[in-house]
């Protein structure tokens, strides 16, 4: 493992949203992480973060590097999502009003994160809460 | 077509001050952030009414030329301290996303890829 670090994504605060993200591709840089590569982790690592804050009571992102991989692990605590099919198609969205006026609810966030990572596993329960492992080949 | 022709030939104002040129390789405009994650590629232009915190995020993840915001729609300072903190570029013109378009494809800027 060359690096693994946890970032904690708070539910409900878009004044720092974006932030995690943030950080996840300044390490990728300079570990010199191929823009390629370094692109699809952050559309899936911003997607995701986004759905921690808009959509979850909270959660985690764990981001590691080995020899040969990148791994994203996303977690939160609640409310789940009660039908995955659904919530995996192009344009389902419960996202708010007031999310909507700023251009998040599009209903692409998880499609997005399925088409730009390498290996995508996603599992949730109601009441307990959503884990998204995301994996990328280096 | 450079970021700074684009001023010289639209008339926009570029809200973060000093900025060093770059070549922008292709347009798109769209208001739901998840497109733009799903389309944007490096060194675009980017074409969008919205004006918050959100959009410099995105603008910076994928290392966008430029943020354009059309019809001198309000941008509020903190939103301009953190594009500056970024090294993101914000332009502001009186033109229509529409009319913005037209000026970037009269001057050789190809659409963004399907992504
Ligand atoms: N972490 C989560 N916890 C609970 N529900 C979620 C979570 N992530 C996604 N969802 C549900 O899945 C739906 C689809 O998510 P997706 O990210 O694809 O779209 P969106 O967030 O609604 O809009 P967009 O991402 O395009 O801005 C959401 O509207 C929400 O109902
Ligand atoms: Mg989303």
């Amino acid at each position: 493992m060359i690096i693994k670090e946890t970032y904690p994504v708070a539910a409900d605060d878009m004044s720092v949203a974006g932030d995690v993200s943030a950080s996840i591709k300044r390490q990728m840089k300079r570990l010199g992480i191929p823009n390629q590569i370094m692109r699809r982790v952050s559309v899936c690592t911003y997607e995701a973060e986004i759905n921690l804050v808009i959509h979850s009571d909270g959660g985690e992102i764990d981001f590691a590097i080995s020899e040969d991989e990148i791994c994203v692990h996303v977690r939160d605590v609640g409310p789940g999502i009660p039908d995955l099919d659904k919530a995996m198609t192009e344009g389902f969205s419960t996202a708010t009003s007031e999310v909507r006026n700023m251009g998040f609810g599009a209903g692409m966030g998880l499609p997005n994160m399925k088409r730009n990572a390498d290996g995508f596993a996603i599992t949730s329960e109601v009441g307990k809460g959503t884990d998204i492992v995301m994996t990328f080949n280096i | 077509m450079k970021v700074s022709e684009l001023i010289a030939l639209s008339g926009a104002k570029c809200l973060t001050g000093e900025y060093e040129d770059r070549e922008i390789a292709c347009g798109y405009t769209c208001d739901l952030l998840s497109h733009v994650m799903g389309k944007g590629q490096a060194d675009m232009a980017w074409i969008t009414v919205q004006a918050h915190m959100n959009v410099i995020a995105v603008a910076a993840l994928l290392d966008f030329a430029c943020v354009i915001i059309p019809e001198s729609l309000p941008v509020e300072a903190p939103i301009i301290a953190k594009a500056q903190d970024e090294d993101i570029i914000i332009l502001s013109s009186e033109k229509t996303a529409f009319e913005l378009v037209v000026l970037l494809a009269a001057n050789g800027v190809a659409p963004a890829k399907k992504g």
